[in-house]
């Protein structure tokens, strides 16, 4: 992908979530985006009048930006409710830093919004049918994700205790956010042991089913840097759609990620060894397992390997999704905001008990379908630009 | 293009009414095809050529569901061996002995009611 925008030229300058976990009684997924939009205009010290660009989606409203626009009352705002599934909000930042830079707005919003817990999880995103796969009834995503975990036991030795591990590991980082959902520790054991949803998978390899939205505030870089947080810059995007469902995915091993980090490490102008805080979509255990292999962060095959022994917990040497992701945090249905939300916080080094020391380059790998759609996002502080 | 007189979808399902199960295959991508389209992907092409499968495939994916209510069922996704890949389940065995590699034999499924038949898959002893 051509990248058409210059790196660090904008900015994220205000980040913040909704009420999560359980919400009020009655409270829709627009009142959640509207309520963090609030509160993220308010973290970067704006009004809801200087916004001029609104980038959303959520399950639950068929035309979210028209709900947002009509709910905000900006008929004018430069709009983008492009929907990829949980990593939309990944791609919502590429779009809103060409937007920005082609002054298509000057202050653009990412949010979200979504009541999955209090509406349950049918009702928050009903399932297409699909001829060629609904008779056999996956209990989607779950299966979808179980039978890539399946493809790389089976090539690469992969172990139940290895996936339980990565969900040991956002425990212990989510004991650290007083935000999380999930209070109380959690064994390898205790994952093993839970109740079987889709064999590898236990519910404990599966993220929580929570309510949540969230909003983020993007400007450019130059208004960025006269404003009340420390600017946390876009360095560079990526994005992989492989397919949309499991049947269709080329590898089952090897996702979208590959290519999507290629090209957001190639625009940031870092690798790898550069980074400093991961935020990676952990809908399931074996997610970041592989993303941690797409990534480059360990060869192919090698990512069971690398999670054992509490590599990426808060005392290990990579820093991997410290709010407790999709697995200990919050899980709305579309996580991808939530990584941006943390790795805001991380960078301006305000995540007090799990701060990372010098986290001044993140790399956020928001995942969208069942491993459908990758896009990475690399986000660095002052010092990065 | 001309208008469609059958839909992708309804030719696979008479394939399957009369017991066969039909893929297409693409001359200038030089590949099958699955599920079945109106044009090739990639190419573009409007050359896809209707084709019958032998039947005969190897498990390449597989987990158990183990559902809220009711006994666990296996799901699959199972290679064809003229190049495609399909989700299915393998029948007459247990779900849990469904092994990535296993030879497996289609065979129509034809639910109670008017929905579609769909392929399953069994066991194939020495295919």
């Amino acid at each position: 992908m051509p990248q058409g925008v210059s790196r660090g030229s904008v900015a994220i300058v205000g980040a913040a979530e909704s009420d999560l976990g359980a919400v009020a009684a009655l409270m829709s997924p627009i009142d959640l985006m509207a309520q963090g939009i609030h509160r993220a205009l308010d973290d970067a010290g704006l009004t809801l009048a200087d916004v001029d660009g609104l980038f959303c989606a959520t399950t639950q409203a068929r035309t979210s930006a028209m709900s947002l626009v009509e709910y905000l009352g900006l008929p004018n705002a430069y709009t983008d409710s492009t929907i990829v599934g949980g990593s939309s909000f990944e791609v919502h930042v590429a779009h809103a830093h060409a937007a920005l830079e082609a002054g298509l707005c000057s202050v653009a919003v990412v949010a979200y919004g979504s009541t999955q817990r209090t509406v349950g999880r049918r009702a928050a995103s009903a399932r297409e049918f699909n001829p060629y796969e609904t008779p056999y009834k996956p209990f989607l995503p779950a299966t979808a994700y179980a039978m890539a975990a399946s493809r790389h036991m089976h090539e690469y030795g992969t172990t139940r205790e290895q996936m339980a591990a990565v969900a040991v590991a956002a425990r212990e980082w989510a004991l650290l956010n007083p935000a999380a959902w999930e209070k109380k520790p959690l064994t390898i054991a205790d994952v093993l042991n839970a109740r079987p949803i889709s064999d590898p998978f236990t519910v404990r390899d599966i993220c929580l089913v929570t309510d949540g939205g969230g909003a983020i505030v993007l400007t450019k870089a130059d208004r960025a840097r006269g404003m009340r947080q420390t600017p946390v810059y876009v360095l560079g995007s990526g994005q992989s759609i492989t397919h949309a469902s499991i049947t269709s995915m080329p590898v089952l091993t090897h996702t979208g990620a590959i290519e999507s980090g290629a090209q957001a490490y190639r625009a940031a102008g870092v690798k790898a060894s550069d980074i400093n805080v991961l935020a990676l979509y952990d809908a399931f255990t074996i997610n970041t397992i592989l993303f941690l292999e797409d990534l480059g962060f360990c060869p192919k095959g090698e990512g069971g390997r690398f999670v054992e022994g509490g590599r990426i917990a808060p005392k290990g040497s990579l820093a991997v999704n410290t709010n407790g992701g999709g697995l200990s945090y919050c899980h709305p249905g579309m996580y991808g905001l939530f990584l941006l939300i943390e790795a805001v916080r991380q960078v301006r080094g305000q995540c007090g008990q799990r701060q990372v020391a010098g986290a001044e380059l993140a790399l956020v790998h928001g995942n969208g379908g069942v491993l459908s759609a990758q896009a990475t996002t690399i986000l660095g502080g002052p010092a990065t630009v | 293009m001309p208008n469609a007189v059958q839909s992708p979808l309804a030719i696979y399902i008479a394939h399957l009414k009369r017991g066969e199960l039909g893929y297409q295959f693409s001359p200038s991508a030089r590949q099958a095809v699955f599920y079945p389209r109106v044009i090739a992907p990639k190419t573009g092409a409007a050359d896809l050529e209707w084709r019958v499968s032998k039947g005969l495939g190897t498990v390449h994916a597989t987990t158990v569901v183990y559902p809220q209510q009711g006994a666990p069922y296996n799901v699959c996704l199972v290679d064809v061996d003229e190049g495609f890949r399909m989700m299915s389940r393998i029948e007459d065995i247990a779900p849990t002995e469904v092994k990535i590699g296993l030879r497996v034999k289609f065979r129509v499924h034809t639910p109670e009611g008017d929905e579609d038949p769909y392929p399953v898959f069994t066991p194939a002893e020495g295919a």
